[in-house]
């Protein structure tokens, strides 16, 4: 395959067309809902999220939040995990997990046919309400979760992706990451008073999207949410401060450099969100037409995949440049990464580049919400972020009014130079 | 895509899914190139796709690796499109492009606005003829694919032992050779090589185009013939059919790499689908799969990994829609303090289960109900139905086989999963498996491993 792409640079695309209706109203539990009604396919979806992400791990217990969230439907109400499991499958539907910084929650892919939504729904809300975390399987699920965590702890990709959110933020909930220990440390009293803390309606946005009506979807995010626990008032996280620019080397035998360069640089909801977008795509957002493909890959051959790209969380959320490379040309290809950025941080976009990147994030926005599937994960971060529900119509808009001058103020303000951090995994 | 690229032929379970749909139109241009449209109007979106029956199963030794390497250099520009403006076009419309290589094939795919079809229909039909292949731009690619195969398989243990598995289970088939070649061919791989790659498979007559969305067939039959209809067809090389020499024995292999957990995969010589409505054995044995690992409530799931507690991860799957061969393969990685030997028993215990007790009519209806969810909800993806009219024309059928074989699978029974159970996994099975571990080693941080060669070999790259 020709590029490989990188999964948070999709997350990025957030796109959407005018004349996608998307409503929102608080049900009676305080769970904020939004909803988008089609019956185009015989299909509903339905996320829950909650403000339960790793971010709110207690000092000492990172993973909790991750294992809450993976063993909702691990047991509930008078169901064991076998039982939920089966009568999913035999509905036809399919239970996700949301498991980020933020956000922790579930998604459901439904048949919306009477009969088979109704059922799905019912077990949604089972497992929303009443999980049972059962002593044994939290147990197992520790066991297994400790081993992915050693097994992880092996390869250059996940140890440079941890050892980067460390870098980025030290201190700070977003730069830490589950631990052996931590892990170990657990207990089935520390996932139940995390769920009764965190689970509540105030703390949780319900997006759906497919075959039911505004009173039918009115009445199903009343019923997922009116029996959550009361919950207690969210704590704001602590702020983020920018780290010191320094390089960490990390040893390790692979035959390729893993590189990242980031700082944490933007919130949602920032206004400088959009230029930002609209830089980054000339910087290395937009696949080979970006600079960083041009000049690393298409020029010199150093990498398979080189990207950038900026995910806005609740607070500021990473800036990041990775790429991977033969180890012996790794200060090479980190010498031409960074000349690119700094490159890009003076002169900010061309005119091409700039008008080029405005027609794909236009033009391309259709296409990134064709589906309901696609639909839903912009709806549900509209939601869960409280952007403006006008998000969508006003994006092209958003977009095109975009400057270059905004684009290098906006990147002067959030990619300073005495910030950025380098990791270099296998390095000689 | 990194495991259509790889081994997904092996990985994707059973759990095919067919179209319910019945409104794919096809027609055939004088050039020997099909053209199959299947509109679908929700959106204004166009999924546009070539798929070349050229994959590296068509390699030669000595030049594995050629398939997947012209498939980068057909970005590298036309006698009348310069490098890099194919894809800057397409990223003008809104839209992207990728493309894609296995074992059975090569494609090259745009999702655009409808409104930019015919545009990405001419330049897809000018590379097909005009390509321009330099020896500049191939040694600066090579570079690039080769950080690929680091990547991807030299740094990925799993990816190691599925190259060991399938270069052991084969002898002669070319199944054998990985999808991105191996690091030793890429080095000696030259431009002139990929060039007599494109010359020899890149015809109309063995390639077919795929349009699926919002567009109006009629209007794309026209477009297809004003475009990829002047292109000249050409006699093909004469395919061997490289058949595989009867197993006698079981084949163990192992590879030391730097990891925690160990990994097994085991792979045993199955049919594949062949006639449509004559075989029976290929949907008993996608069944079977389903039935170990199609759901979440499937049997490694459920006995091995929550009741057992044996395995860290377990899974089941065989690709019966190939151009080559198929194999049945289990996999997982065994549970904190327990052995891989103990997962093998526990993995091959399952087959034997079945093929003693048979299955219940549940896990069948349950198999049944979502074959018919998937229906429904591939219905909200034009690129998931695009995919699956291509890997069916891939191995020779046509699309309108999905419903016949779906009506197949629904009608699989469960003395039919159990006799396939019995047959190829009993006691003489051994005829036909091979096992491949994954051994893992601590990490020596110090040392680069030696196994990056490629370096070695040519340090002034």
């Amino acid at each position: 395959m020709r590029i490989l792409f990188a999964a948070l640079a999709c997350l990025l695309s957030f796109t959407a067309q005018a004349g996608v209706k998307i409503e929102h109203w608080l049900a009676p539990s305080g769970a904020r809902v939004y909803f988008v009604e089609n019956h185009d396919l015989p299909i509903l979806d339905v996320e829950v999220d909650f403000s339960a992400g790793s971010a709110y791990d207690p000092s000492g217990k990172a993973g909790l939040a991750g294992l809450t969230a993976a063993l909702l439907d691990a047991g509930a109400g008078d169901l064991d995990e076998e039982a939920i499991a089966a009568q999913l499958v035999d509905l036809g539907a399919k239970l996700s997990g949301v498991r980020e910084p933020d956000r922790a929650g579930l998604v459901l892919r439904t048949l919306a046919y009477p009969k088979e939504r109704e059922a799905a729904l019912a077990l949604l809300q089972l497992v929303l309400t009443r999980p049972s975390f059962p002593e044994n399987v939290v147990t197992r699920e520790k066991a297994r979760s400790i081993a992915a965590i050693q097994e992880a702890d092996t390869r250059p990709d996940a140890i440079a992706a941890k050892r980067f959110a460390a870098a980025i933020y030290p201190d700070h909930p977003y730069g830490v990451k589950a631990t052996v220990e931590s892990v170990g440390s657990l207990t089935r009293d520390d996932l139940t008073a995390f769920y009764r803390s965190h689970y509540s309606a105030r703390r949780a946005v319900v997006s759906i999207i497919g075959d039911v009506t505004r009173a039918e979807a009115e009445r199903i995010a009343q019923a997922l949410t009116e029996a959550l626990p009361a919950g207690q008032a969210e704590q704001p996280l602590p702020p983020v401060s920018q780290p010191t620019a320094a390089t960490i080397k990390v040893a390790h035998p692979a035959a390729q450099s893993h590189i990242h360069i980031g700082l944490p640089a933007v919130k949602r909801g920032d206004p400088d969100y959009f230029p930002l977008l609209v830089g980054n795509y000339s910087l290395g957002g937009g696949g080979f037409v970006s600079r960083l493909m041009k000049e690393v890959r298409e020029k010199r051959g150093y990498a398979y995949s080189v990207h950038s790209y900026f995910s806005p969380r609740k607070l500021e959320g990473p800036f990041d440049i990775g790429l991977q490379t033969k180890r012996e040309q790794a200060e090479d290809a980190l010498k031409v990464a960074n000349d690119v950025l700094a490159g890009f941080l003076k002169d900010g976009p061309t005119k091409a580049e700039l008008a080029a990147a405005k027609k794909n994030l236009i033009d391309g926005l259709g296409l990134r919400i064709d589906s309901n599937a696609k639909l839903l994960g912009y709806l549900s971060v509209i939601g869960f972020f409280d952007l403006p529900l006008t998000y969508l119509d006003d994006f092209p808009a958003s977009v095109g009014a975009v400057t270059a001058q905004q684009v290098r103020e906006a990147f002067a303000r959030h990619v300073r130079p005495e910030h950025l951090m380098t990791v270099i995994v296998a390095a000689d | 895509m990194q495991k259509t690229l790889m081994f997904a032929a092996l990985l994707l379970a059973g759990s095919a899914a067919f179209s319910v749909s019945a409104n794919p139109y096809e027609t055939r241009l004088a050039n020997g190139l099909r053209v199959i449209v299947k509109e679908d109007h929700r959106a204004p979106t166009a999924v546009h796709m070539v798929w070349y029956r050229a994959g590296s199963m068509d390699e030669k030794d000595g030049y594995s690796g050629v398939a997947h390497m012209l498939e980068h250099m057909m970005f590298k520009g036309t006698q009348k499109v310069a490098g890099g403006e194919f894809s800057r076009i397409v990223a003008e419309t809104g839209g992207r492009d990728n493309a894609f290589t296995s074992h059975d094939y090569t494609a090259y795919f745009q999702i655009v606005p409808n409104t930019a079809l015919p545009q990405m229909m001419a330049l897809e039909a000018d590379r097909m003829a005009n390509l321009r292949l330099t020896q500049q731009d191939f040694a600066s690619e090579l570079k690039v694919v080769m950080e690929e195969r680091r990547l991807r398989t030299e740094d990925n243990p799993q990816s190691l032992v599925w190259e060991m598995l399938n270069g052991t289970a084969w002898l002669a088939h070319p199944y054998r050779r990985p999808v991105i070649g191996w690091m030793d061919d890429l080095e000696h791989m030259t431009w002139q090589d990929a060039r007599d790659w494109y010359q020899s498979w890149y015809a109309p007559n063995n390639a077919y185009l795929l349009v699926v969305g919002d567009v109006d067939h009629a209007k794309v039959f026209s477009d297809a013939a004003r475009t990829y209809g002047k292109i000249k067809p050409r006699a093909l090389p004469v395919r061997k059919p490289q058949n595989e020499p009867e197993q006698t024995g079981v084949k163990r292999v192992a590879v030391k790499a730097p990891a925690k957990l160990p990994y097994l995969a085991l792979a045993w010589k199955v049919p594949r689908l062949q006639d449509v409505d004559q075989d029976q054995e290929p949907y008993a044995l996608s069944v079977l799969a389903a039935v170990l690992d199609g759901n979440d409530a499937a049997r490694f799931a459920r006995r091995l990994v929550r009741e057992q507690k044996i395995a860290q991860s377990a899974g089941a799957g065989y690709e019966e829609i190939v151009r080559g061969e198929s194999l049945f393969v289990l996999d997982g990685q065994p549970a904190e303090g327990r052995t891989v030997a103990e997962l093998e028993t526990a993995l091959r215990g399952e087959l034997t289960r079945i093929a003693e007790e048979g299955v219940a009519e549940e896990e069948l209806a349950r198999i049944k109900t979502q074959l018919i969810a998937s229906q429904v909800y591939k219905r909200d993806s034009m690129m998931a139905q695009a995919m699956e009219i291509g890997r069916f024309e891939a191995a020779g059928f046509s699309w309108r086989d999905y419903d016949k074989v779906l009506d197949k699978m629904r009608a699989v029974t469960a003395a039919e999963v159990q006799a396939v159970a019995k047959k190829y996994f009993g006691p003489d099975s051994d005829d036909r498996l091979t096992i491949a571990v994954l051994d893992p080693q601590p990490i020596d941080e110090s040392q680069p491993r030696k196994k990056s060669g490629g370096a070695a070999r040519h340090p002034a790259q």
